[in-house]
């Protein structure tokens, strides 16, 4: 069965309101790690509070994918540090997503 | 004048940061080391408390709170007059140097430990009440009365942010089981509180060191500020403890809370209230070149003064 799977690398400063707009998007759960890296806004080394990044997963319905995304690129592309994209997956128990 | 060990590790630090040394706490380690510190300090403030007619520090807190809107002004003002940076970034930054540092508090404290003068340990009550005006003054000299995010988001953020629910935490717990009841809990939050702030320090030090690359990014301009300012905040801190009429070394915490800048409740509350400002701007002014100013220079150099001054003044 096939779902998108929407991946967001953010701040974490943006934790909390990614939550409740995934949650409000009406998708089913999601999947938080701290992450590293470097890109366009310089290095994020994820050593203190205000460096540290998160990679936020959420598999779903691509209508639900598409309203979050819509709603991340509205309210936080312009001003934080935020790489977003979805990709087709094959999931095997669809009821959950 | 003996140098505090505590300093060699923040130096120790630094020097391995810049070297680009193979040495890193575990972010846990570092998060654990805020909490231990932040609670240390709220005990040991909480047990003075529980000792103290602490009705009568009412008019002192609001004194105090109110400094915070000056020093919060007073940055504004100045990085506006410069003309060097748009309204946000200067707003941005006057939050953070008009709210404090719990960490250059904790090296203070360990300093008059060090030289052996007493002072006022309820002063982390002014931590708190230092931590949040600026917070709010900076948000509202960018947005009016009306956040993006609405008050409610805000006033999460800035109350429910670890400095303010740690330390008013361990005040209350402090307050509640007094000396006695805090004894028990000793060999943690009082003996080994040294022990603790050198490894946090010694963090902060390759912290710093980190960001210290992006000073060079940031110009002349940034540097002279957070250089200047902390001079400035210490004056107004100093003046502050004399009119409400504190010993010697709560003069020396104050003009250091006064000196210090936020880098944990400000960024995070700056970061979704203001979010067009800069956070590298502040950040690098609070924690690269403030944090280590005060930490190596700046309370040595307060207590010089106000030892050499206070007496004079009766204070």
């Amino acid at each position: 069965m096939k779902r998108k799977l929407l991946t967001v690398i953010t701040e974490q400063a943006l934790e909390r309101q990614l939550v409740q707009c995934i949650k409000a998007a009406g998708a089913h759960g999601y999947t938080i790690t701290e992450a590293r890296g470097e890109g366009q806004r310089g290095v994020r080394n994820a050593d203190f509070d205000q460096g540290a990044n998160i990679r936020v997963e959420v598999v779903c319905e691509a209508n639900v994918a598409q309203q979050i995304s819509e709603e991340l690129h509205r309210r936080y592309f312009r001003d934080f540090a935020m790489v977003l994209y979805l990709s087709d997956v094959e999931v095997l128990r669809p009821e959950k997503f | 004048m003996q140098l505090d060990p505590v300093i060699l590790f923040f130096l120790l630090g630094f020097g391995a940061g810049l070297l680009k040394a193979e040495m890193r706490l575990p972010s846990a380690v570092y998060e654990l080391l805020t909490v231990v510190l932040l609670l240390s300090i709220g005990l040991k403030g909480g047990m003075e408390l529980a000792e103290t007619d602490w009705v009568r520090l009412l008019p002192q807190l609001g004194g105090v709170a109110l400094m915070g809107v000056v020093l919060g002004l007073l940055a504004f003002a100045l990085l506006r007059l410069s003309r060097k940076l748009p309204r946000s970034d200067a707003a941005a930054i006057a939050a953070h140097y008009g709210s404090v540092s719990v960490g250059t508090y904790a090296v203070a404290v360990a300093f008059l430990d060090t030289v052996g003068v007493p002072y006022e340990a309820y002063s982390a009550a002014f931590v708190v009440v230092l931590e949040v005006p600026a917070i709010l003054l900076g948000i509202i000299l960018v947005r009016g009365l009306r956040p993006d995010n609405g008050w409610n988001e805000v006033m999460r953020e800035v109350f429910l942010g670890k400095g303010v629910v740690l330390l008013l935490g361990g005040l209350l717990i402090g307050l509640i089981v007094g000396a006695e009841g805090v004894a028990p809990l000793e060999p943690l939050f009082i003996d080994a509180f040294k022990g603790f702030l050198a490894l946090f320090l010694l963090e902060m030090g390759l912290v710093a060191a980190s960001q210290s690359g992006t000073i060079r990014r940031h110009g002349i301009f940034l540097l002279a500020f957070a250089l200047v300012f902390p001079l400035l905040g210490a004056t107004v801190g100093g003046l502050t403890a004399w009119l409400l009429s504190m010993s010697l070394g709560g003069a020396v915490l104050l003009a250091t809370l006064g000196a210090s800048a936020s880098y944990i409740a400000a960024p995070a509350a700056m970061r979704l209230s203001v979010p067009e400002a800069n956070p590298g701007l502040s950040l690098t002014a609070a924690l690269a070149i403030t944090f280590p100013f005060n930490v190596l220079v700046g309370v040595p150099l307060y207590y010089g003064v106000l030892n050499a001054l206070y007496p004079a003044t009766g204070g």
